[in-house]
């Protein structure tokens, strides 16, 4: 490729990808504010995610990465609804805007209204699809299972023609139907969870380290599989994992999670390119190339916070290479950039920086 | 490579019986006719996937296990039977879980120490200590006295495998072998431990084997590099060869699926995932497929391919490969496109 060309193919995709985050903000199908997620225990509550706010365009592919700890997990149980006590959502709104009605606010809703939402508006995959597939039960009946339930009108035959359908989509031949979890590799399980959770053409899919059970080649060929669905179908993805290298790859924009925070979001290439947080910077650096020249990486020296006992002022501060006197004592403001805001004390520091 | 290596495997091979629930047995051909070389000073990374067989070779290289066929060579002295005492004062492993391979009711004193008073009856309990707080401070727990008393719930992860790097070190091995020693850190932890890794292959000399399933990982630390599938070694040679200028079909999917960052912003999503929706999976190892045992999956596989295993040829610079291409002189078919644009072209010719 010659410089000129790459350049182009550079400006197209930047294109392209802003093009996504406006059209995130006309048209969100999640739009996440101020959300706080406790841990109430007997003395007082550990904020394990707090004040986060983002929006989701649909058909977008949100990233959310972090370390263990970080609070990735918290965020998107809160998200769907799952999380069970001591986990408690203590501030915030989750709209969800299913196409062409009225936006609702998740945290508030029951049991039964959640229920109508689950599965048809929104799914998930869990990371371990060993655990998401019942053992005992055939594959086909799972299925049947679900589409019965959320479509009361269905008969047996149709629910086994859209079986059929959507293991298809995913690769599966319909034979499949018949074998139970056990008999399937890991590969083709995490094919059916995905299958599964698109059952009911959700609007929103979340998706919890869908491929940190499976090998590279057959994590492409999921995300190979999951990428043209989501064009084909339209869904919108929020896909959860600590590999941001393979993140990099997949998500229109990236959201960075540290101690809790969102400390970055943005597109993937100004992420990558010219990430905004030192954070981000030294995560990106944290993963060897592997083509270009090599050098001595560092990664990221100590450990994350202890969330009951967060560093003051910025929570990165006592691990950060750049901190100045003063990310000890002063929170960062969300500072708005072209491609990307992030939460440093530097950048609003132009001497600093 | 001019010095002896330190520890061989030369053509090992294990089978692992396997009894059915009504009394029939199976045989899993986990590793076949596998070959590797550790000097001291140097780092050899083997890689692959679930199932191709590394961690069992690591494990026949530190004599868990008993190889089928083969032997296993500690200076060039064959070895077999019960592994003594001075075989493990040689030869350490480290397993990827430091959750699991620390003794969570002992403090780090007593992990250590152990290590120190079994393998040296004569040290002293002073000296002992002495040595402990060494340790700790070789792998960057420092200051070390401070380490001494905690409990590994009291360390994080990175530090617990350092511990146990620690503890490796204690009987002064020539080799070490890590099987996955990063996979479970944190990724911003994970670089640090590589370059500890490095550190005690250049300043102690040691032989290391690295074992993983995350080539960039391989490529930052390694010399060279060796790729097993389905319980065969296809490739090896230097990493930048290897990793550049696959001379394997497996090696190429391999690479090709790895993530590559660089690549963003300078190719489309779409085009990045093109064609890779249906690149196959390994085979079953009790019944693997006849003669190369990538044939099944592989777009340039030829009639000789499915009956006859293929020879290893030897492409240059120490750089070889088990691929009937390089026999038949079609080896530049590898380099000239995608795997999955192959895969997909191979598909287009058998339908028409």
């Amino acid at each position: 490729m010659t410089a000129d060309t790459r350049a182009d193919a550079d400006r197209l995709v930047a294109a392209a990808r802003a093009g996504q985050d406006e059209q995130a903000q006309a048209d969100p199908v999640l739009d996440v504010r101020d959300l706080t997620v406790s841990y109430i225990g007997p003395d007082g509550g550990t904020v394990a995610c707090r004040d986060v706010s983002f929006q989701l365009g649909r058909g977008e592919v949100l990233g959310i990465a972090g370390e263990s700890g970080s609070g990735k997990s918290t965020l998107i149980t809160a998200l769907t609804r799952l999380q069970r006590p001591p986990a408690t959502t203590t501030a915030g709104s989750i709209v969800f805007h299913p196409a062409g009605r009225p936006g609702i606010d998740l945290v508030p809703l029951g049991a039964r209204a959640l229920r109508k939402l689950r599965w048809t508006s929104m799914s998930i995959v869990l990371q371990s699809a060993m655990d998401a597939l019942n053992p005992v039960m055939r594959l086909g009946d799972q299925f049947a299972d679900v589409l019965r339930t959320h479509n009361r009108g269905m008969d047996r035959a149709a629910a086994r023609t859209r079986t059929t359908e959507l293991l298809g989509m995913v690769g599966i031949s319909a034979d499949r139907a018949r074998s139970f979890p056990h008999e399937m590799s890991g590969g083709m399980r995490q094919r059916a969870t995905i299958a599964l959770a698109l059952a009911c053409s959700p609007q929103l899919v979340v998706m919890d380290e869908p491929t940190t059970a499976v090998d590279v080649v057959m994590q492409r060929q999921i995300l190979a599989q999951v990428l043209r669905l989501r064009r084909e179908l339209g869904f919108a993805v929020i896909i959860v994992t600590h590999d941001l290298s393979l993140l990099l790859e997949v998500a229109d924009r990236i959201a960075i999670m540290y101690a809790g925070r969102i400390v970055e979001i943005g597109s993937a290439r100004a992420l990558y390119r010219s990430p905004a947080h030192p954070y981000t910077r030294g995560l990106r650096d944290s993963f060897p190339p592997l083509h270009a020249p090599l050098t001595t990486l560092h990664g990221i020296p100590g450990t994350p916070p202890d969330l009951r006992r967060l560093p003051s002022g910025c929570p990165f501060h006592p691990r950060c290479p750049v901190a100045v006197d003063a990310c000890s004592t002063t929170p960062p403001p969300l500072v708005s950039l072209p491609e990307q805001a992030a939460e440093c004390l530097l950048l609003t520091n132009e001497e600093a920086s | 490579m001019s010095t002896a290596p330190v520890l061989s495997a030369v053509d090992v091979t294990k089978h692992f019986v396997v009894r059915g629930a009504v009394g029939d047995s199976a045989v899993v051909r986990a590793v076949e006719n596998a070959s590797v070389d550790l000097h001291a000073g140097r780092i050899v990374a083997v890689v692959g996937e679930s199932g191709s067989g590394k961690t069992t070779l690591a494990r026949m290289l530190a004599r868990f296990y008993d190889p089928t066929a083969g032997e296993i060579r500690l200076d060039g002295v064959s070895v077999s039977g019960r592994p003594t005492r001075a075989y493990h004062q040689d030869v350490q492993l480290i397993f990827q879980d430091p959750f699991g391979s620390l003794n969570p009711v002992h403090r780090v004193r007593h992990n250590l120490d152990r290590a120190l008073r079994i393998h040296d009856r004569r040290m002293s309990a002073a000296e002992r200590r002495r040595r402990a707080v060494e340790l700790l401070e070789r792998v960057s727990l420092t200051p070390g006295e401070d380490f001494l008393d905690k409990f590994p719930h009291e360390l994080s992860g990175g530090q617990r495998q350092r511990v146990v790097i620690a503890r490796a070190l204690a009987v002064g091995p020539k080799v070490l072998l890590g099987d996955e020693p990063i996979s479970m850190l944190d990724v911003s932890i994970r670089l640090e431990m590589l370059n500890l890794l490095d550190r005690l292959r250049r300043e102690d000399g040691l032989a290391l084997l690295y074992i993983t399933h995350d080539i960039a990982s391989a490529r930052y630390v390694c010399d060279d590099v060796i790729v097993m599938y389905a319980g065969e070694m296809v490739e090896g040679g230097p990493k930048d060869e290897v990793i550049a200028r696959p001379a394997h079909p497996y090696t190429k999917l391999l690479v090709e699926s790895s993530p590559d960052p660089d690549r963003v912003g300078t190719v489309s999503r779409d085009e990045l995932f093109d064609d890779a929706e249906a690149l196959g999976e390994p085979p079953s190892l009790i019944e693997p497929p006849e003669g190369c045992r990538f044939h099944p999956r592989c777009p340039f596989a030829m009639e000789r391919c499915r009956s006859e295993a293929p020879p290893r040829t030897d492409v240059g610079g120490g750089h070889w490969a088990r691929c009937w291409l390089h026999q038949e002189g079609r080896a530049h078919e590898i380099g000239e496109s995608t795997f999955a644009a192959a895969l997909t072209r191979r598909d287009e010719q058998v339908r028409a």
